[in-house]
């Protein structure tokens, strides 16, 4: 769905964002794209979508190159971005003018969803609606156009605490096998029962990708109530719920799979970890 | 769903229905939530979910008919008891074992527990469910 080989970018010729840059993010799947601030992680779906241009490398989106632009791929794939843009028109007014570049889009999907989310007036001018609303307009819409590739930036950011719950319940209920989801992501506790594979941006490159499934297969996360924590941990964490370590996993135990962990656990022992997935 | 932080998700979610099950709320031979059902319920992946459906079809629990959905096998209560006692016995039991031995304390303190546990739940019986 998705193909990227050996990118580079950069917005200026000496500061390179990326180098040598490859993954894959595969339809049917639900991606979570992580990586510390300033990374590169919009920069890197702008570059998927085809709103910024590669310096080097291949890429690939739905099968087409994304600097094209080619209507066929933009029909396909919908960009949620994290800054929300919404003209002066009503809920019903957007729907009429956008709806018709979506050639599967969903007017009663779109209207379950707002319904969810608590929102009952197409009529409400977006302007008249507060940030967390309008968000919840956008993913009603994002989700509704069923394109092949939907990418969300930070879609959880800026919503009340019910509607992260439905957020999760929108997304699983509305599940496509066709369609491949990309996430970007601060807040990994709200979402971490939806992604099914998990993307860590580094400087310059992506440092994970894999499904979940597979980083507990190579992976062992334990949680320890006292000091006795095995030497061979790859990694540990004191907090008030425990010592949370994590261990190469040689047997393939079932753990579960702690994305915050995880990330911290690959950024102080970055070398060690990526090794385990080499293997 | 509150998740735990010590299973993986879908052994949890495994647990879940087993839990169902055992206290009679999905019965034997009947059809249980569909895949994309229960993944909005517990507002999960649907993927988490099927991987929680192979994996109790592989242990007989549930079963599988073909373009119609998932059914609690007629022997399942008995299915689920030998899966849980496996890993009682190797989780949960050495860990009380080695509790018993930190606090000082010899089965034989546990005994009369036990025994009052016993008769103030007599009929905690599942093969009448």
């Amino acid at each position: 769905m998705i193909n990227i080989q050996d990118l580079s970018f950069g917005y200026r010729s000496q500061n390179d964002i990326f180098r040598d840059l490859s993954l894959e993010f595969k339809a049917g799947c639900i991606h979570g794209l992580l990586g510390k601030n300033g990374t590169g992680k919009t920069t890197l779906l702008k570059l998927i979508s085809g709103a910024l241009f590669p310096c080097g490398g291949s890429m690939h989106t739905l099968g087409f190159v994304p600097e094209m632009r080619h209507p066929l791929m933009l029909q396909e794939l919908y960009f949620l971005p994290e800054e929300l843009f919404l003209p002066a028109l009503s809920i019903e007014g957007y729907v009429k003018v956008y709806a018709p570049f979506y050639p599967r889009f969903d007017r009663e999907q779109f209207d379950s969803i707002l319904h969810e989310f608590e929102l009952r007036s197409p009529k409400l001018m977006l302007q008249t609606l507060s940030h967390g609303q309008k968000k919840k307009v956008q993913i009603a819409f994002s989700i509704a156009s069923n394109t092949n590739l939907l990418i969300m930036d930070e879609p959880t950011n800026g919503l009340d605490i019910p509607a992260k719950s439905q957020f999760r319940r929108i997304v699983s209920a509305h599940y496509n096998p066709n369609r491949c989801t990309i996430i970007s992501t601060h807040q990994v506790r709200d979402l971490h029962s939806l992604i099914d594979h998990i993307a860590i941006l580094d400087e310059h490159d992506i440092i994970i990708n894999h499904s979940a499934e597979e980083i507990g297969r190579r992976l062992l996360f334990k949680w320890y109530d006292t000091g006795d924590v095995p030497k061979d941990a790859l990694y540990t964490e004191d907090s008030l719920r425990g010592i949370a370590a994590v261990f190469a996993n040689p047997q393939g135990i079932d753990s579960k799979l702690d994305i915050e962990i995880l990330f911290n656990a690959l950024f102080a022992n970055k070398e060690k970890i990526k090794d385990i997935f080499k293997a | 769903m509150e998740f735990k932080e010590t299973q993986a998700i879908y052994l949890q979610i495994g647990d879940y229905i087993c839990e169902n099950i055992l206290t009679g709320v999905w019965k034997s031979g009947n059809r249980i939530l569909s895949i994309r059902e229960l993944g909005i319920h517990l507002e999960v992946n649907p993927n988490t979910i099927m991987r929680t459906y192979e994996f109790l079809q592989n242990q007989g629990i549930i079963y599988n008919k073909r373009g119609i959905g998932y059914y609690v096998s007629e022997d399942a209560l008995e299915k689920i008891r030998t899966y849980r006692k496996a890993i009682f016995m190797k989780h949960e039991l050495p860990q009380f074992l080695k509790n018993l031995q930190l606090l000082g304390m010899g089965i034989e303190d546990i005994i009369p527990h036990y025994r009052q546990y016993i008769d103030n739940h007599p009929h905690i019986n599942h093969h009448e469910t």
